[in-house]
C-alpha cells in the first residue's frame, strides 16, 4: 500500500494513454460481463433444475402427447412422492406467434411441483377453482400491463376449440414470482387451468404433454427413472424420463454451443486487449528507464522494481476490470426491463465476478512480465548513461 | 498542386517511419481485424441461416396450413381436406393430369449429433409421391428413392452430415419401427436438406397419425391473380379455413426471430469492440505524432501547411485499419466460410442445418468498419499534430 501513489504516478505518467488503454480494458470487460450474463442464461435451466424432480416425455420424441391416464400410474412408482404435467399450448398473443409459453396444468399439483415460485395463497386459491383461470409470470404482467380479474385473449396454434376456433379466453388470477433472480426467468410463463382447456377442446383430450416427478431422494433417480420407463414399455405410449437438469442440458445442447461460440468472442476480444496494453506497458517502461535505474540508485531491490512493474500492470488491467464490470451490472437491468418475458433475466453474478477479476489479473501477469523483467536486468551505469 | 505535393511529402516522411513503430502500428492492425474477424464471422451464421431458409421453395408453389398456423408442426390438414384441395383448379397438374400437390405430415425425431448423445429435434417428412414432381430441384446424390409403403427413408445432405446414424444402409429406430435409409439427397442447400423424407402413410401409420399437416402445391398460374384465385376458391369453401402463402413468404418467415437475434449479438459485440480498438488506434495515433513531433515541426517551420499534416496522418491511419480490415475479413472467410453448424429453429422446433456464409457484401461493410475506426482513431492525433505550435514542439524534441 505504501507504494501506491509511486504506482498511480507511474500509471498516470501519460495521461492520455493510460486513459485509453484503460478505456479499451473497460470496454473488453463490459462485454466480458454482457456476455457471460447471455451464456448463463441459456444455461439457467440447467442451474436451476431441482436433483429432486424428473421429467417424463415420451420417448420419441418430446413434442408426442402422453395420456393423462399415466398420472395415476406414476404415482405408484416406489419413491414418487408427487407429479405433475403440463401441456404445451402453443400460444399466439397479439397477432405474435409464440410471444410467451402458455401450460394447461393441474393448478394444485404444478404448484406444489414447483415451490421455488411464490403466489399470493388466496391467488393460488383462486386459481385452483377457476375452471378457466390462468396466472402468468410478473415480468410478463408487467410488459403487457395484464391485472389481476381482467380477461386474457389468447389464440393458440395447436388446439382449436370444439367449435373449430381457435381462440381462447381465460381470466387472469393470479401473479407468479421468484425470490431468487435466477429462477424469475423461468415464471416467464401463463398457466392455464387444465380442467376447462382439456373439456373444451376439440382433439387430444385426456392427454398431456410432459409429466413432472417429484421424488424423495436424488440419489435414487435413475433407479426411479428406469422404473417409470419400464412400466410403460411396449405400450403404445412409451416415455423417456430423466433428472430435470439433464434434460435442461440437452435441450440448450439443441442451440447448439452457446457456450463455444462466446468463449471464441472473448478470446478474440481479450487477446487484441493483450497486444493493445502490452504495448501500452512496454512503451511506458522503455520511457521511464532512468526513472528505474534512479529508483535502483535509490536502493530499490531487483525483486521490488519487478514488483512495482508487475503491480502497475495489475493495477491497470484490476480497474478496467472493475470499471467494465460494474458498467455491465448497472446496464443489465436496463436492459431486462425492456426485454422482459422475452428472454430470460440477465444478471452479472458473482461468479463472473471473479472469473473476470482472474482474467484481468492473468492478463497483466501476461502483459507485465516482459516489461517487468526488463526492468529486472537493469544495470545502472548503462541505464542512467545509455539514455538520453 | 503545392497543396498536393506537401501531403505526398508528409505521407511518405511518416510512413517511412512506420517500421521504426511497427509495435504500436500493429496494435492498430491487431485491434481492427480483431474487430471485422468477428464481426464477419457472426454476421456470416446469420447470413447463412436466412440464405439456407429464403432459397427455400419457388414464388410459383404455395404452402397450405391451417388458418393460423405460422408453421407445419402445430398446423393440420384432414385427409378429406387434402384431396380435395389438391384438385382445385388453381393447382398445376402434370401431363396426366395428376395435380402437383403433396401433402405431408412432419414429426420431430430424435436423433444425436454425430460424436453426440444429446437427443435433438430432426424434422421427419412424410411425403407423397407427387412431392419429388412438385419439388423438382430434389436430387439424389447418394443410394435411391424409398419404395412406397415400406419403412425406408432418404436423408437430406446437411442432416446427414450432422447427425448420427444417417449414412446410406444404416438402420434407424423410431417409435415401434426400424427404418433403412436408402439415399442421400440434395436441394440446393435449402432448408429441405436438414430434413429426413418418408412415404407418407407409411409415416402416418408408424407415427400413428390420422392426418396432414400442410400442403405443398405447385400454382396453375403462378401470378399474383393466379394466387388470389386460389385463396378465394379456399376461402368460399367452408369446409376450408387454410391459408396459402408462397413458399418463399413461408420460409423466409422463420428465418426471421432467430437471424434477427444473431444479428443483434454480431453488432452488439463488433460495436463495443470497435470502440475497444477505436481507443487503441488513438493510442498509437498519438505516439506516432509525438514520435516525430520534430520533424512535423521542421516541416511546419520551413513552410508545410498545417492541411496536409492532418491528411497524412490520417492516411497513415487509414491505410493500417485497411490492412487490418483485410486481415480481420481474410481471418473470417478462411475459418468460417463453408463451416457447418445446425440449431434449434425456434420458429419452427426443429433442427435447421447452414453453412456459414461469407458473402462480398460483408467483407466490404467488414473493411467500412475498419476505416470508420480508422479515421476516428486518426483525426484528433492529426488535428494536435497540426495544431502543436511550431517552437514548442521543435523545442521538446
Amino acid at each position: 500500500m505504501r507504494y501506491l501513489p509511486l504506482l498511480w504516478a507511474g500509471l498516470f505518467r501519460r495521461k492520455t494513454r493510460t486513459a485509453l488503454t484503460l478505456a479499451s480494458v473497460l470496454i473488453a470487460f463490459l462485454l466480458f460481463g454482457l456476455l457471460q450474463a447471455v451464456e448463463l442464461a441459456f444455461e439457467s435451466g440447467a442451474d436451476t433444475a431441482d436433483a429432486r424432480r424428473l421429467l417424463t416425455t415420451a420417448r420419441y420424441s418430446i413434442i408426442e402427447p402422453l395420456p393423462m391416464a399415466y398420472l395415476r400410474r406414476i404415482e405408484q412408482v416406489p419413491g414418487v412422492v408427487g407429479v405433475a404435467f403440463a401441456d404445451w399450448f402453443g400460444a399466439r398473443y397479439q397477432n405474435e406467434s409464440n410471444a410467451f409459453p402458455v401450460f394447461a396444468v393441474d393448478p394444485a399439483r404444478y404448484l406444489d411441483m414447483y415451490p421455488e415460485f411464490t403466489i399470493a395463497p388466496d391467488q393460488r386459491e383462486a386459481f385452483a377453482r377457476t375452471r378457466t383461470g390462468a396466472v402468468a409470470g410478473v415480468r410478463l404482467v408487467e410488459r403487457y400491463g395484464w391485472r389481476i380479474g381482467q380477461k386474457l385473449p389468447i389464440a393458440s396454434e395447436i388446439h382449436a376449440k370444439s367449435d373449430g376456433s381457435m381462440a381462447w379466453e381465460f381470466d387472469l388470477v393470479g401473479v407468479l414470482d421468484a425470490d431468487d433472480p435466477a429462477v424469475r426467468g423461468n415464471t416467464d410463463v401463463v398457466l392455464v387451468n387444465v380442467a376447462h382447456f382439456d373439456e373444451a377442446r376439440q382433439f387430444g383430450k385426456g392427454k398431456t404433454g410432459w409429466y413432472i416427478v417429484r421424488i424423495a431422494d436424488p440419489a435414487q433417480a435413475r433407479v426411479i427413472a428406469a422404473e417409470i420407463d419400464r412400466r410403460f414399455m411396449n405400450s403404445p405410449d412409451e416415455t423417456k424420463t430423466q433428472p430435470e437438469k439433464e434434460f435442461a442440458i440437452g435441450f440448450a445442447r439443441q442451440i447448439g454451443d452457446m457456450g463455444a461460440l462466446v468463449t471464441r468472442i472473448l478470446a478474440a476480444v481479450f487477446f487484441t486487449i493483450l497486444i493493445l496494453t502490452g504495448n501500452t506497458m512496454a512503451q511506458s517502461i522503455r520511457e521511464r528507464i532512468p526513472e528505474l535505474a534512479i529508483l535502483k540508485t535509490l536502493g530499490f531491490s531487483d525483486g521490488k522494481v519487478t514488483a512495482l512493474v508487475l503491480a502497475e500492470a495489475v493495477l491497470l488491467l484490476v480497474i478496467g476490470a472493475v470499471l467494465g464490470l460494474t458498467g455491465a451490472t448497472a446496464v443489465l437491468p436496463v436492459v431486462n426491463g425492456s426485454t422482459g418475458g422475452r428472454f430470460p433475466p440477465l444478471f452479472v453474478g458473482t461468479g463472473i465476478w471473479l472469473v473476470g477479476l482472474a482474467i484481468a489479473v492473468a492478463l497483466a501477469v501476461a502483459v507485465g512480465l516482459p516489461p517487468a523483467l526488463r526492468a529486472r536486468r537493469l544495470r545502472i551505469v548503462e541505464a542512467l548513461g545509455g539514455h538520453r | 498542386m503545392a497543396w498536393t505535393s506537401q501531403v505526398v511529402a508528409v505521407t511518405a516522411l511518416n510512413l517511412r517511419t512506420v517500421p521504426q513503430r511497427v509495435g504500436p502500428s500493429l496494435v492498430v492492425v491487431i485491434g481492427i481485424a480483431g474487430v471485422v474477424g468477428v464481426l464477419v464471422s457472426v454476421l456470416a451464421m446469420s447470413e447463412g441461416f436466412r440464405h439456407t431458409l429464403a432459397s427455400t421453395g419457388r414464388p410459383d408453389r404455395v404452402v397450405l396450413l391451417r388458418q393460423g398456423s405460422d408453421s407445419e408442426l402445430s398446423s393440420s390438414v384432414t385427409r378429406d381436406q387434402a384431396t380435395l384441395l389438391a384438385t382445385l383448379p388453381g393447382i398445376a397438374r402434370d401431363d396426366t393430369g395428376r395435380p402437383l400437390a403433396t401433402a405431408e405430415l412432419m414429426v420431430m425425431v430424435d436423433l444425436p449429433r454425430r460424436g453426440e448423445t444429446d437427443p435433438n429435434n430432426v424434422p421427419f417428412r412424410g411425403v407423397q409421391p407427387a412431392a419429388f414432381a412438385v419439388r423438382e430441384e430434389l436430387a439424389l446424390v447418394e443410394g435411391r428413392r424409398f419404395a412406397r409403403g415400406v419403412r425406408e427413408v432418404i436423408v437430406g445432405r446437411k442432416a446427414a452430415r450432422q447427425f448420427a446414424g444417417l449414412d446410406v444402409g444404416s438402420r434407424i429406430a423410431f417409435r415401434d419401427s426400424d427404418w433403412t435409409v436408402v439415399g442421400i439427397f440434395a436441394t440446393g442447400g435449402d432448408v429441405h436438406e436438414s430434413e429426413i423424407w418418408a412415404d407418407a402413410e407409411v409415416a402416418m401409420s408408424a407415427f400413428r397419425r390420422t392426418g396432414f399437416q400442410s400442403m405443398t402445391a405447385a400454382l396453375a398460374d403462378a401470378s399474383d391473380a393466379g394466387l388470389a384465385g386460389l385463396r378465394g376458391a379456399i376461402d368460399r369453401d367452408p369446409r376450408f379455413s387454410i391459408t396459402v402463402l408462397r413458399e418463399p413468404e413461408y420460409y423466409a418467415r422463420q428465418a426471421k426471430v432467430l437471424a434477427g437475434l444473431i444479428d443483434v449479438l454480431g453488432y452488439t459485440v463488433s460495436v463495443f469492440m470497435a470502440i475497444g480498438a477505436t481507443f487503441g488506434a488513438l493510442n498509437c495515433m498519438y505516439s506516432a505524432i509525438a514520435s516525430r513531433q520534430t520533424e512535423i515541426a521542421t516541416l511546419r517551420a520551413i513552410g508545410f501547411g498545417g492541411a496536409p499534416v492532418v491528411v497524412s496522418v490520417m492516411i497513415e491511419a487509414l491505410l493500417l485499419a485497411l490492412l487490418g480490415g483485410v486481415v480481420g475479413g481474410a481471418l473470417g472467410y478462411v475459418y468460417c466460410d463453408g463451416a457447418s453448424l445446425s440449431t434449434l429453429n425456434f420458429s419452427t422446433f426443429s433442427q435447421v442445418a447452414f453453412d456459414f456464409r461469407v458473402t462480398p457484401a460483408l467483407l466490404a461493410q467488414g473493411l467500412g468498419w475498419a476505416l470508420l475506426i480508422g479515421a476516428a482513431g486518426g483525426l484528433m492525433p492529426a488535428v494536435r499534430a497540426a495544431r502543436l505550435p511550431v517552437t514548442v514542439a521543435l523545442r521538446a524534441g
